[in-house]
């Protein structure tokens, strides 16, 4: 019996044994399972914040370049090179000697393509080029025998099969014939600039004794057969100064001369009047060049320093030009600058064979590298700015790599006021949407910040009354029944989708309110006089009226009380109007007053998103005063103390943070909202405190642009630095608020 | 004695003073309960706006005929529904330059909608109601749904078959019996082209991307391509049948028309074919009257959008919020559960962990809009472009999941609810009282087995709560989500009859995008605006009833452990 037993015993320990050793491996595998899931979770939530950062990364490094390998061409080091360009895919590059040959190369191999002489008279030779403005290809060349002609190259890309077939013909021809454009009484040509739109030509040549000889062509194309014919005109001028360089500005209104004093200046096309003098720098001008676009005008002095100018409207209404900054120099002389084809950029050769590249917008040099060695004869950007071809010394040929993708970003392109083209000063802009490469995209996030603290503002004067003497009486006046309806019915609007308040904001409450405009505003004056009034009848009725709404119910008595004060100010509306405001407020608003009224406006989204934090705030900040020991509240009501004065020395002071930190969270939620402010506003990104104008704010300005903008293009890299600004900003209030609900929780649980 | 009873008259007096009862505070009182009153003032009163303009847009309003005196003084009978009506001053009117008379200061204006916008260019004008000379609601008056050009209101005169006039007493009800031969044709047409055609336009597209893979592989074999060939070529025989039925069908449901006559007395043919829906509005009692409403409000939950989602239903968006949200909660809840579970009862509870759960707990209020950049960036164009890379090369250059859509939307949301799904497990977890857990772990359980049999059960339902205000938010958000897929209308469902049935990749439509869109970006606001508010009410009783339901679950919850607690 006692075996029997045993064996049984020992049979089911065995059992067991394995059950447990299987149980506890369960447990071990469930605690490793949950800690792996529970802290990927962490981190993918921590990765949040590290990935737009990533993004945003690349906006703030500092560009970069890398020499590539040299190649000595064979010929090179025998002729002049005057003129030197290079192709988008980096592939075919042109050089044009001072004899007048041009030759397209292949870079990778350096294998020669095409090869053609331009049509100088023999014997002639090249003794200035000019690059259109407009960057197009085409060309301008002076020869030394007073001939200007226009050249221009073009590349044609072919695919036979995938992107591997690419290939590439390099094409060169003369739009405007082989004939001189322009014949030139003083063969040794100082400077020439080149203008070429769709309206009108423009060839500039600059000689000795400060002889200026202007060539103005008005094209006017046949609307039907497609043909352009050409009014030529020419005009000549000498200037009392000697001019070092000249340049046209792309609309073929402008032309610009320099002298060795540092000053630009500036005469009207084509009746090349002078009308302006700018003292641009302390040394002598050495290069002039157009920057993308054809408005500014870089000039390059003796120090090294650039410095951009265009015309500004002036008071007298005429345009005037004027010096808009300047960029560090090298110390060295500028010898030549070129524009970038895309951006607004340029890069700046000086004479001790340094290279700088700056941008304009972000008034900066985002790059300096010396090329000492090299001796560079003649250098070319790429279209793209991605890379600088080189001929140095004997020959040689070397490309430069440009790791240059965001130079437009700075911190005061980002937040300072910036001077822009065609504006008469300098301003806060949010401007990003290009039409044209020749646009300067204008990514000041100023506005947007001050529209998203507009909106919030006056979202939080709207809500933090409403919501807060709303909690201090629903926690420590009203009654219990009341109350567990009352505060549910609030919160539950929390989640009312924003969208729906967006809607209603937009296409109701404001065309409401622009035709009520009056009443609201006598709403808010009558309200706390006719509160007021009301609660002094209330407390001259006999005891046993009153005592029909216990204590803690007033909120109901107040509904009716608040409908005729409603019905009362629309009432009164009108007459008051009449009276004061010549019949409509808002008509008067906007003829008597010069304020300006959209009907999106602040006060629209003021009320809306107001609505959209009330129950955040209400929420916790009744959470807070509730939460005060009744031990506090009854000590002071046993010393004497009115209710009233109870919850002000004693209730709130000590749920002071509680409220803080609702006001805190209702603000962080105010901030990021997006469909309200994009739906109730106008979504113009101004900078105005009036109350019945729109704004723009951060997040309404990313939902609107974000799905337009280009992957990985500054506006893109900006775009996420804008949500990177409104996740640390609602991170940190709302980490704050939580501390110091945390430390409020403790001061209670001691009390 | 009397001078002793004037000092208690005279404290009496002061205590019942203007001055006195404001130092109390009383009047602050008041004025705090005001805010109060004003608070749910606005929140009843947004309610009752929403449901009432939401509500009444299905209501078949009685249909007006007026003879108007236009602005050149000529009579002219119009008809038509009236929509709103305001007062206007005088002034106002003047200035637009309309001619009033003098003596009167303020006019009633009545926005009316006459529907023909074909016949009239216009679905809604503005009437001034003194104009009016004589009205009345004639019941033969007939209000006709169509496919395009919005409503048609006026008289039936005649129903025509292949262009015949078919002679009888009542073309009313002929006409009805007409309108239901097309219904039939139409509903057969939908079928096959959504159904059969649909499918088949699928498959060769399956096919197409099939044989570029191979041509990506190299395969040059014949034999490779043969299989898909032949697979093409019975298809397309297939097609070929069904669009020979079609144009059967495409026939007979353009065989009848009717003739309508305007109020103005212009008479203007109409197809059949597209027309969805008739009925005389004067002539119902009010058992058709409800009947009727609860048909349309039926057909707005399920029908599909018409005239750029200005008409018709929104069963696309409804549909692709539920899948969204689906998808949503399938990822959100085991995550959000398995943090919260770590937080609360492996992780040590040191500085790390309080940190932690700061953190989570902030990020519940970090912008939507974030989330949608986040989801953009590092879903749509980070990880949808690796994935088109690897497995969708065939389809490239168009993108597969390197675009918005179905999945990405709900991971993006999955991560926006993390936060509120964590907290509310943290929260369930740790009302139950410790005494519960000490118990079973000295009964021998293991920490895991206390865990799945004590404690999971006992904190689900602040799990259920946390789920179902994941949901009603999801349901809610609209800023993210047009960054990561939403469309104003989607071309195909994303889960169809179609292998492999469930298409995460592709764009959907939500009730709340669907809001925004309609109510900002349409073309015809006007005639929109009633169904954006039936949309928004829509919305707004979904997401109330899942925080109702929250809010019960979660007071369930405390009566439940209340006994425990103490």
């Amino acid at each position: 019996m006692n075996a029997v037993f045993g064996k049984e015993a020992v049979a089911k320990s065995r059992r067991s044994a394995s059950f447990h050793r299987w149980r506890s491996r369960k447990d071990h595998a469930v605690r490793w399972l949950i800690a792996v899931g529970g802290v990927g979770v962490i981190i993918a939530v921590v990765l949040i914040f590290f990935y737009l950062l990533w993004v945003v990364f690349p906006l703030f490094l500092p560009a970069g370049a890398s020499l590539g390998e040299s190649r000595s061409m064979p010929g090179w080091e025998r002729s002049d090179p005057v003129y030197f360009s290079l192709e988008e895919q980096l592939e075919v590059g042109l050089r044009v000697t001072e004899a007048g040959e041009a030759t397209f190369f292949h870079i990778p191999d350096g294998r020669e393509l095409v090869s053609q002489r331009l049509p100088l008279a023999p014997g002639a030779s090249i003794s200035a080029v000019a690059k259109g403005v407009q960057l197009d290809g085409k060309t301008a060349v002076a020869t030394n025998d007073g001939e200007v002609f226009v050249f221009r190259h073009s590349y044609e890309t072919r695919f036979s099969g995938g992107v591997e077939t690419r290939k590439i013909n390099p094409e060169l021809d003369f739009p405007y014939g082989r004939e001189s454009l322009l014949d030139l009484d003083f063969p040794a040509v100082t400077g020439l600039a080149f203008s070429d739109g769709n309206d009108a030509m423009v060839l500039a040549a600059v000689g000795p004794g400060g002889r200026v000889r202007v060539k103005h062509a008005s094209k006017t194309e046949n609307l039907m057969t497609g043909e352009v014919t050409l009014e030529e005109d020419i005009h000549e001028t000498r200037v009392s100064f000697n001019a070092t360089a000249v340049a046209v500005s792309g609309n073929q209104r402008w032309l610009y001369l320099s002298d060795n004093q540092g000053r630009v200046y500036s005469f009207t096309l084509p009746a090349l009047e002078a009308r302006d003098v700018v003292q641009a720098s302390d040394s002598a001008i050495t290069a002039m060049t157009m920057l993308l676009g054809g408005i500014s005008v870089l000039a390059g002095d003796a120090d090294g320093v650039v410095s951009q100018l265009f015309p500004v409207r002036g008071e007298d209404n005429r345009f005037h030009l004027r010096l808009i900054r300047q960029f560090d120099g090298s110390g060295s002389p500028v010898a030549h600058i070129l524009s970038e084809q895309r951006r607004k950029g340029f890069v700046a050769l000086d004479t001790a064979q340094h290279i700088s590249v700056y941008h304009s917008t972000a008034g900066q040099r985002v790059l300096y590298e010396d090329l000492g060695g090299l001796q560079p004869r003649k250098i070319a950007l790429a279209p793209r700015s991605n890379g600088l071809l080189i001929e140095g010394a004997g020959g040689r040929l070397q490309m430069m790599d440009l790791d240059n993708e965001h130079p437009e970003v700075s911190f005061s392109s980002i937040w300072s006021k910036v001077w822009y083209e065609n504006y008469e000063e300098p301003q806060y802009v949010w401007q990003s949407s290009a039409s044209t490469n020749e646009f300067e995209p204008k990514f000041s996030l100023t506005p947007l910040v001050f529209g998203t603290i507009k909106a919030s503002v006056y979202a939080m004067l709207f809500a933090i009354p409403l919501a807060l003497m709303g909690a201090a009486y629903t926690a420590y006046f009203m009654s219990p029944q009341l109350r567990k309806w009352v505060k549910p019915g609030i919160e539950i609007m929390a989640a009312l989708p924003t969208v729906i308040l967006g809607f209603l904001a937009g296409l109701w409450f404001a065309p409401w309110l622009e035709e009520n405009l009056a009443s609201v505003f006598m709403l808010f004056l009558l309200m706390p006089p006719g509160l007021f009034g009301f609660a002094w009848g209330w407390h001259k009725l006999s005891l046993g009226d009153r005592l029909r709404i216990p204590a803690g119910w007033e909120p109901i008595v107040l509904v009716p009380a608040l409908l005729g004060l409603a019905w009362l100010s629309g009432g009164l509306a009108e007459p008051v109007q009449g009276v004061f405001f010549g019949g409509d407020l808002r008509e008067w608003l906007s003829n008597t007053a010069g304020i300006s009224y959209d009907q999106r406006n602040a006060m629209v989204v003021g009320a809306a998103m107001g609505f959209a934090v009330i129950p955040t705030i209400f929420s916790i900040a009744e959470d807070a005063v509730f939460g005060v020991p009744k031990a506090l509240s009854n000590g002071s009501l046993a010393l004497g103390a009115t209710p009233w004065q109870t919850l002000v020395f004693v209730v709130l002071p000590t749920a002071s943070p509680g409220i803080f930190s609702a006001l805190m969270i209702g603000l962080g939620r105010a901030v990021g909202e997006t469909m309200i402010v994009l739906m109730a506003t106008g979504n113009t990104p101004v900078m105005d405190w009036n109350l019945f104008e729109g704004m723009r704010t951060l997040a309404a300005n990313i939902a609107v642009e974000m799905p337009e903008s280009e992957v990985n293009s500054s506006h893109y890299r900006i775009l996420f630095l804008a949500g990177l600004v409104l996740f640390m900003f609602t991170f940190v209030v709302n980490t704050a608020a939580e501390l110091i609900r945390q430390r409020l929780r403790e001061k209670y649980s001691s009390l | 004695m009397t001078s002793f009873r004037k000092k208690v008259k005279v404290k009496a007096s002061h205590l019942d003073s203007f001055g006195y009862w404001v130092k109390t505070g009383a009047p602050w009182v008041w004025i705090n309960a005001a805010a109060v009153s004003a608070s749910v003032m606005l929140v009843v009163g947004l309610l009752l706006l929403i449901a009432v303009r939401g509500m009444g847009h299905f209501w078949p309003s009685e249909v007006v005929e007026l003879t108007y005196i236009e602005d050149n003084g000529q009579p002219h009978v119009i008809s038509g529904k009236v929509r709103d009506s305001e007062e206007v001053e005088a002034q106002r009117l003047t200035e637009s330059g309309l001619d009033v008379p003098d003596n009167v200061e303020t006019f009633e204006r009545i926005l009316f909608k006459t529907a023909n916008r074909d016949v009239t260019g216009q679905d809604f004008r503005w009437i001034l109601s003194y104009r009016i000379q004589e009205q009345s609601t004639p019941p033969e008056m007939v209000v006709l749904e169509r496919t395009e050009w919005g409503d048609f209101i006026g008289r039936v005169e005649a129903v025509e078959e292949s262009g015949k006039t078919i002679t009888t007493d009542d073309a009313w009800a002929l006409f009805l019996e007409r309108l239901d031969r097309a219904d039939e044709l139409r509903e057969e047409i939908k079928e096959l082209e959504r159904g059969e055609i649909g499918a088949i336009n699928y498959q060769l597209e399956r096919l197409r991307l099939d044989r570029r893979e191979l041509e990506l592989d190299g395969v040059m074999d014949p034999t490779a391509y043969a299989g898909i060939e032949r697979q093409e070529e019975e298809l397309h025989a297939r097609y070929r049948e069904l669009e020979a039925r079609l144009g059967d069908l495409y026939r007979e449901i353009r065989r009848d028309a009717v003739r309508m006559r305007t109020s103005d007395g212009e008479e203007v043919q109409l197809q059949l074919a597209n027309i969805v829906d008739g009925w005389r509005p004067n002539s119902m009692n009010l058992a058709q009257q409800l009947g009727h409403y609860v048909y349309k409000a039926w057909m707005f939950v399920s029908d599909d959008p018409r005239e750029a989602n200005t008409e018709g239903g929104i069963f696309p968006a409804i549909y692709g919020t539920i899948l969204m949200v689906l998808l949503m909660s399938v990822v959100v809840a085991p995550f959000g559960v398995v943090a919260g579970v770590y937080l609360r009862e492996y992780a040590k509870q040191g500085l790390l962990t309080r940190t932690i759960r700061i953190a989570v707990n902030n990020l519940a209020g970090v912008p939507s809009i974030v989330y949608g950049v986040f989801g953009l960036g590092f879903f749509v164009y980070t990880l949808g472009g690796s994935i088109d890379q690897l497995f969708f090369e065939a389809a490239l250059p168009s993108p597969t999941f390197g675009t918005g859509g179905l999945f990405w939307a709900s991971l993006t949301l999955a991560l926006l609810t993390l936060p509120v799904v964590i907290v509310s497990t943290e929260e369930g977890l740790s009302r139950i009282p410790r005494s519960i857990r000490e118990g079973s772990l000295a009964l021998g359980a293991t920490k895991w087995e206390t865990l799945w049999r004590t404690i999971i059960p006992m904190a689900s339902p602040g799990i259920m709560t946390g789920l179902i205000l994941a949901v009603a938010r999801a349901a809610g958000e609209v800023a993210p989500l047009m960054l990561v897929g939403v469309v104003k209308l989607a071309p195909s469902l994303p889960l169809d009859g179609n292998y492999p049935f469930l298409h995460p990749e592709r764009k959907f439509m939500h009730l709340g995008f669907h809001i925004y869109d309609v109510g900002f970006q349409s073309p015809n606001v006007e005639a929109a605006r009633p169904l954006v508010y039936a949309t928004a009410l829509l919305l707004v009783v979904v997401i109330v009833l899942l925080n109702m339901l929250a809010i019960h679950i979660r007071n369930g919850l405390r009566e439940k452990y209340k006994g425990l607690e103490s």
